[in-house]
């Protein structure tokens, strides 16, 4: 792909703000304590592909994607069902839905393959991405909602920030955590959904974990943690896609999933606020300077003690 | 043996397997260590492979279980430098799995090992990769290489029961009469990779999730007692199988996706019929205090 | 009379703070302890340390002289009972012999003469006819009921015990406290996180006060004294007002 055309900028400009986009959600899962659930409905997004393009009979990305975020939204309310009204906890809920819709999605995907314009190369991307492969159009459907996504998302900062911290505190201030709750789900499909293009089902969750989590040791303030990880998201979408097209037919997906993957483990042993190695290193300085006060106390103590005889 | 018969025999015994395992990895809250599992075990048969150049046989196993411990020792990692139990787990897989395809789209490109494979399984194919027995003459593979696992399943699980329900249960009580708890818990991360990679060439990973969660959640929800739950695991592992089996071949689509929703299908009807812990009989009940006092 | 656990030097760190600092006490056998303190004190964290279930940044534990894994099977431990899966299938009588299976070995299943110890335990209890009720059907009394029986299955000498009485009904805690009493009588030796300062004297003979060190400890009537507990309860406001 030659990086100065016209279409490779257009790719790069996608995997760029999906990354973002990716990146300022994850923070919300993070805090959610629901880290995989976007693992979940990017597997639970593929009958919901499948159907899309069933229904129109050619690869048509508004609609798959309008397919995919049903198929999300029911894999979502089926999650919180079945943990919900029987003893059957979150994480098996979670792995039921993810297993089951996928291979429904896979059984769908045979008889599209078999339909006139199905086979293999359109909907096989949802697999494990391709962002080389979208077209001009699929690149502005994309920017549009990754676009709202950062919108929704910075002008509520203050609301995200209260409701998931302390919920019951946030619902007597008088916000709606249920509001938010329906809004973090929405945006949550949309990046799902919008996201599975670049990365494809299987890593969609990377993009949307590793980014929020290397934010955390740079920062303990939510705000910066956010906009760290937007950087990290994005970057890593920039780069990886980049990465990929050194190769014929790479996918973009695990390159940028890589990409993450570096950027964490820098955070984790340099991050300023708790990257091991900074920890390590401030430990050390405290433990000198411990041992050096401790020291003038002995000696001032002896010299005391000199002087007193 | 007929060729059909062969399948649905690799089939049940992944229903089997994955039955047995499957109830207590949801009993001790690990269902989406499977998940995680069943994809970087995926690097694991890929290095095995770059390494000794043999698509099948015992180096596969091993390549799976070095994975699979290697995923659930980083995990732990993680999680003790204070990362969330979900997000180290999130971490580890997809990292281990990109840098699988990685090395299968750039390295192995030649090689026979696709993805799509790994992901989806073949099962259409089992019958036809064959070893030779004493006794039995030509079996598949994978029939071979899944009683294996069965049969150590067995032995782990019946030898050790007590200590296997009771770490489920309360794992630090158990630490505290002296149970190894953490030695257990690696060596079960073992029993998963093990089954996982044997159930891999079979119903493909996802499959595999399915296999081991579904039937076990479904049979959670008809049972009290852990033995029970271990036989209708197996049971319902088995008839989905075979029942998505004969309905793929009626739909004419993918038999490996097919089973795995028919594992949901049995879920779904336990949710809503099992005795007392079914949506049915929630709604009938009377309250609590006045069924104890029956 | 002797020590029978004694700890010196002991401190402990949970992440980057320290928990406990500079711990040392004895115990006596025959003895009921409670140990009391606000929250964020250590108390859990001090019995977790003592039993090699948290570790020590520094200090011994000794148990009859000797380290804990060695007498391990002498000693009995309810944890607090937020760690359980009250869905797990298993019903009252099994969570009882549970407490069994460090006897009975590895590879070998339980027998007929281990459910009788169960019933046995569960009786003592109160808890005869709740031995086939699966554990979230019971109330968190009678949960605690079960747990307190599956630690006397195991006649251990010592018992560690973490807030036994949070969120029981008073027969429970009549209950409870009657046998760890019985067990004191018999020259056990019982250790208690107690979280009522209303009741302490009325139950224990010894007392701990624990607020990230010991601030006190021996004999109920020697320490458990207004001065005492304004150094242990008046140091909390301190170190919280630290925190913010």
């Amino acid at each position: 792909m030659n990086l100065l055309s016209y279409n490779a900028q257009w790719v790069l400009l996608s995997t760029l703000l999906l990354g973002m986009a990716a990146g300022a959600v994850g923070v919300l899962s993070y805090w959610k304590r629901q880290s995989l659930m976007s693992d979940t409905l990017s597997h639970a997004a593929l009958p919901g592909v499948v159907i899309g393009f069933m229904i129109v009979g050619s690869k048509q990305l508004p609609i798959m994607l309008l397919a995919a975020a049903i198929s999300a939204l029911v894999g979502a309310w089926l999650v919180q069902t079945i943990r919900g009204s029987s003893r059957v906890k979150e994480d098996a809920a979670m792995g039921i839905v993810l297993s089951v819709f996928f291979g429904l999605g896979i059984m769908l995907l045979t008889f599209a393959n078999r339909m006139p314009g199905g086979g293999q190369s359109g909907l096989d991307h949802f697999i494990f991405g391709q962002a080389a492969a979208m077209v001009q159009s699929d690149v502005v459907t994309m920017m549009l909602v990754a676009g709202i996504v950062l919108l929704i998302v910075v002008l509520l900062l203050k609301e995200w920030k209260i409701t998931l911290f302390d919920a019951s505190y946030a619902q007597g201030l008088g916000f709606s955590v249920k509001m938010m709750n329906s809004l973090y789900t929405a945006l949550l499909v949309l990046v799902v959904v919008v996201g599975i293009q670049a990365v494809g089902v299987i890593l969609l969750a990377a993009l949307m974990i590793i980014p929020a989590v290397s934010a955390r040791y740079w920062s303990n303030s939510f705000s910066i943690m956010l906009l760290l990880s937007v950087c990290f998201g994005g970057g890593s979408g920039v780069l990886g896609t980049l990465i990929s097209t050194w190769g014929k037919g790479w996918p973009t997906g695990p390159f940028i999933v890589v990409t993450a993957a570096v950027l964490f483990v820098v955070s984790l042993l340099f991050g300023t606020s708790k990257g091991l190695v900074t920890v390590w290193y401030y430990r050390r300085r405290q433990t000198i300077e411990k041992q050096k006060h401790a020291l003038k106390a002995v000696i001032a103590s002896e010299l005391g003690e000199g002087a007193h005889q | 043996m007929s060729y059909s018969m062969w399948i649905l025999l690799t089939a049940s015994l992944v229903g089997v397997c994955c039955g047995l395992v499957g109830v207590l990895l949801i009993l001790r809250r690990m269902a989406m260590m499977a998940d995680a599992i069943s994809h970087s075990v995926l690097l694991g048969i890929v290095v095995a492979y770059l390494m000794t150049l043999q698509l099948s046989g015992i180096h596969m196993f091993i390549g799976a279980i070095v994975a699979g411990l290697a995923t659930a020792l980083l995990v732990q990692a993680f999680n003790q430098l204070g990362v969330q139990q979900e997000a180290s787990i999130g971490i580890v897989f997809t990292t281990l799995f990109a840098i699988a395809v990685i090395l299968i789209a750039t390295k192995a490109g030649n090689a026979h090992l696709d993805i799509q494979h790994s992901l989806m399984g073949e099962i259409t194919f089992i019958p036809w990769n064959t070893v030779q027995l004493p006794l039995l003459g030509a079996v598949p593979w994978a029939v071979v290489s899944l009683s294996a696992v069965l049969i150590v399943i067995l032995l782990v699980l019946l030898l050790f029961y007590k200590e296997w329900k009771l770490t489920s249960f309360d794992a630090v009580f158990a630490a505290s009469i002296g149970i190894p708890v953490t030695l257990m818990h690696y060596l079960f991360m073992s029993l998963v990779s093990l089954t996982s990679v044997a159930a891999f060439d079979a119903v493909g990973a996802i499959m595999v999730v399915a296999m081991l969660i579904t039937p076990a959640s479904a049979a959670y929800l008809w049972t009290d007692k852990l033995s029970v739950m271990l036989v209708l695991s197996c049971s319902f592992g088995v008839i989905s199988a075979w029942g998505g089996y004969y309905g793929a071949l009626w739909l004419d689509t993918s038999i490996s996706g097919a089973m795995a929703f028919a594992t949901g299908i049995i879920f779904m009807i336990s949710f809503v019929v099992a005795p007392r812990y079914g949506i049915i009989a929630k709604y009938r009940r009377v309250s609590p205090t006045q069924a104890l006092s029956k | 009379m002797s020590a029978v656990i004694t700890v010196n030097d002991m401190n402990a760190a949970y992440r980057k703070s320290e928990v406990l600092s500079n711990v040392n006490f004895d115990v006596n056998a025959g003895t009921l302890t409670a140990i009391v303190g606000p929250n964020g004190a250590g108390k859990s964290t001090l019995i977790k340390s003592m039993l090699d279930l948290h570790p020590r940044s520094s200090g011994e534990v000794a148990f009859w002289g000797q380290r804990y894994q060695a007498v391990k099977k002498r000693i009995g431990y309810v944890p607090q009972r937020g760690s359980v899966d009250w869905d797990f299938p298993t019903d009252a009588l099994d969570v009882v012999m549970m407490g069994l299976y460090g006897s009975i070995g590895w590879l070998k299943r339980p027998g007929k003469g281990h459910r009788e110890q169960a019933m046995e335990a569960l009786r003592s209890m109160g808890m005869e006819l709740y031995a086939n009720r699966q554990i979230s059907q019971l109330s968190g009394g009678q949960q605690q009921r079960v747990f307190l029986a599956r630690a006397l299955v195991q006649d251990a000498d010592i018992y560690f015990l973490d807030e036994p009485l949070a969120g029981v009904d008073a027969a429970t805690e009549h209950i409870i406290m009657n046998t760890l009493q019985q067990l004191r009588d018999r020259g056990r030796t019982v250790i208690v996180v107690h979280h009522d300062l209303q009741t302490v004297e009325d139950y224990y003979d010894h007392v701990l006060l624990l607020n990230r060190t010991v601030i006190a400890h021996g004999a109920t009537g020697d320490v458990f004294t207004t001065d005492q507990l304004v150094k242990t309860y008046g140091g909390a406001l301190r170190w919280l007002r630290e925190k913010v």
